[in-house]
């Protein structure tokens, strides 16, 4: 990056020897020439008036003729050295303008005001490394939280959004530079102290991996969740220790395969992960029988494996199926006429699913198959994320958006990392059970968004816990989802998971005692986390949703308490 | 030969030759030293200056630095050469014309030094 400062500096030299040149030749010549006093005696200028009056002619502000009235002879110097100064002055001001509106001048200059941000960070933050639809919805909501991140894209559009965006609460740094070159990384804290996790969520597989191996070669115990499409890359990433790798397509076939078999266990994972929850009443009853996907790409195939495990009967509709592949079910063809649906036999199907990476082609085959049967579960793949709109109004059931599932699954394990864990041992857990689960879930959230988060039982996390069980009390669950304003009121949220030692207790009873260390899921309106915060941390709340009074703290009032 | 290094070379040793002449002579005797010669060396010195910009080596930053040492110390002699003459309404006295000539010594030096980093440098290349 100096490099460039040094180049430019040498830039400089011809402009400036140029003006040393012009000026030290007028300044001698004033010296030189001889004048006239106002005696009419021949008189020479000394240096110091030669620099004082070459000084502000040369800027052209021009106070006249000092000490005396010149001759003609020095009229006839400064006429040459007005134009000669001038000339250099323009020459040297051009040069530096010049150098300034320079592509690389601004990009140094950003790059120079990126670093010393990063540096300067005194928060806890993440490294985001590609901000499209992923990345600025991550950065978003971690602001949301107080959490900050820092941004490296390689589109100059993209970083431009980082930082005119206005929903942000604080600034985000962001650099425009290729994420996968290791000093771009170090400039924007892949060693800073407090960078708590990486985030490689750009579009390119081995570019994500880059960042995934440089960063656990120089941090092993710092998190890395990395954004893969590729089943061979997603074991690469697993094998030097990468914390979660995201791939899109196998997530959302896990998705739909749980929605097929198991609705309400569906549910509550779309609960837990999405911001915008399905309605309760949309749990689907029917979703035994034929499936239809379109499209035998990565997308196909992952649905296909997931929804094979199931047993669910499949047909494949795919123009470009290599003869070799040998599937029970398949079909030659688009998808997008009707002919081929009903050679797929979409008249009897359950459920039709558009996978192909062309989103025209995508909403065309839900269209025809919707036309030829009404009740179809449809599932359209959205490739692109600027067709956000006609997807809306496509009134498919579902809309897989590669972008926002990472997003979602990215965002739940940055919630809490035992919300992953949770929601992994939930699907042991039958329908029912889910359901159960469910309706308390909403009974909690209603319309809003369920967040969820997790609390931890230490000196650093939680002191009024901690000071309340080191004197010998006891804690319960319950005390935490009490409202600290009332103690008669409770929090919108509840438990979901008890992490204590090895267990792991799923929606643990109110009434179970807590100690140091362990770590509770709960999930719940957003706003009862920070109200969860005051009972946490304020000795006195907690000492009044245990006891229902004040504590007597001070010494007057305990004298008062006494009598 | 290299007409880059010449005119490096030129500029730098004629900053300590202009110099040098300038300093010799009595210390405080305003004749033996020329105003003419001191602007010179000024403007040599401002010259070698911008000529070592950009150049990113150790030896480059420590040329820069004696270049700049000798300008500062050229500039507040020629202040005081300027204060002694106008300012101070006594004309140059030999105090003050040894204050200036001490100053330019002290610019000698760093022009020295200057000069015998130039030589490191041509001797480390072997060619």
């Amino acid at each position: 990056m100096n490099n460039v400062l040094y180049a430019l500096f040498r830039r400089l030299r011809v402009p400036l020897i140029t003006m040393i040149l012009v000026y030290a030749g007028s300044i001698l010549g004033f010296v030189l020439i001889p004048g006239m006093d106002d005696q009419g005696n021949v008189y020479r200028m000394d240096f110091f008036h030669a620099v004082y009056f070459v000084s502000f002619m040369g800027s052209t502000i021009g106070f006249g003729e000092i000490p005396y009235a010149f001759t003609d002879a020095q009229r006839m110097w400064t006429l040459a050295t007005i134009y000669a100064t001038v000339i250099a002055w323009l020459y040297g001001i051009g040069t530096i303008l010049a150098l300034v509106q320079e592509p690389v001048f601004g990009r140094m200059l950003r790059r120079r005001s990126f670093v010393r941000k990063v540096d300067n960070m005194t928060e806890p933050f993440y490294l985001v490394c590609g901000y499209g639809v992923t990345g600025s919805i991550i950065v978003r909501k971690l602001a949301k939280r107080g959490i900050r991140s820092v941004v490296v894209d390689l589109d100059e559009g993209r970083v431009d959004a980082v930082e005119t965006t206005g929903e942000l609460q604080f600034e985000v740094p962001g650099l425009c530079a290729d994420a996968s070159l290791p000093d771009v990384l170090d400039d924007a804290g892949l060693q800073h102290d407090k960078c708590v996790g990486v985030l490689a969520l750009t579009n390119v597989d081995q570019v994500n991996l880059s960042i995934a191996i440089a960063s656990k070669l120089l941090r092993p115990e710092r998190m890395v969740i990395s954004r893969t499409e590729e089943d061979v890359t997603t074991a690469n990433l697993l094998s030097f220790g990468t914390d979660q790798v995201v791939n899109p397509f196998r997530v959302y076939a896990e998705y739909l395969s749980l929605a097929a078999h198991a609705p309400y266990t569906h549910l509550v994972y779309d609960w837990l992960v999405n911001p915008y929850h399905r309605p309760l009443s949309s749990a689907y009853q029917k979703t035994k029988g034929r499936w239809i996907i379109c499209g035998y790409g990565r997308f196909g195939s992952a649905l296909y494996r997931e929804f094979d495990e199931d047993d669910v009967d499949l047909t494949v509709v795919d123009s470009n199926l290599s003869l070799d592949t040998d599937l029970p079910y398949m079909v030659r063809g688009k998808g997008t006429e009707a002919l081929t649906l009903s050679e797929a036999g979409v008249e009897d199907a359950v459920g039709i699913i558009a996978g192909t990476a062309n989103d025209a082609d995508n909403l065309s085959i839900i269209m025809t198959a919707r036309e030829m049967n009404k009740k179809l579960i449809t599932v359209v793949r959205q490739n692109v994320h600027a067709n956000k709109l006609v997807f809306k109004n496509s009134k498919a059931d579902f809309v897989m958006e590669p972008g926002q599932i990472i997003a979602n699954r990215v965002l739940a394990h940055l919630k809490s990392p035992l919300l992953p864990v949770f929601i992994e041992q939930m699907q042991a857990y039958d329908d029912v059970w889910a359901h159960t689960l469910l309706n308390r879930m909403n009974s909690v959230a209603k319309e809003e968004e369920l967040d969820s988060w997790s609390v931890k039982v230490d000196e650093e996390n939680s002191p009024a816990l901690m000071e309340s069980l080191n004197s010998g009390g006891d804690v319960t669950l319950g005390i935490l989802l009490k409202d600290p304003r009332d103690r008669q009121q409770k929090l919108s949220a509840f438990p979901l998971m008890l992490h204590s030692g090895d267990m792991y207790d799923i929606l643990p009873g109110e009434l179970d005692l807590l100690k140091p260390g362990d770590e509770i899921l709960f999930c719940g309106k957003s706003k009862s986390l920070r109200r969860m915060e005051w009972t946490m941390n304020n000795f006195n709340t907690l000492h009044y949703l245990q006891t229902g009074h004040e504590p007597t703290g001070n010494l007057l009032s305990r004298l008062l308490s006494r009598q | 030969m290299n007409k880059e290094k010449v005119i490096f070379a030129f500029f730098i040793v004629l900053a300590l030759t202009v110099n040098f002449g300038f300093f010799l002579g009595e210390i405080d005797n305003p004749e033996h030293h020329n105003v003419f010669e001191f602007f010179a060396a000024i403007v040599i010195s401002l010259i070698c200056t911008v000529l070592k910009f950009g150049d990113r080596t150790h030896l480059g930053a420590s040329m820069m630095a004696t270049s700049l040492v000798a300008d500062l110390q050229l500039v507040v002699a020629a202040m005081i050469w300027g204060y002694a003459e106008h300012i101070s309404g006594v004309g140059m006295t030999p105090s003050h014309m040894s204050s200036v000539v001490s100053l330019s010594g002290g610019a000698l030096l760093a022009n020295v030094i200057s000069v015998i980093l130039l030589m490191v440098e041509t001797i480390m290349v072997r060619r």
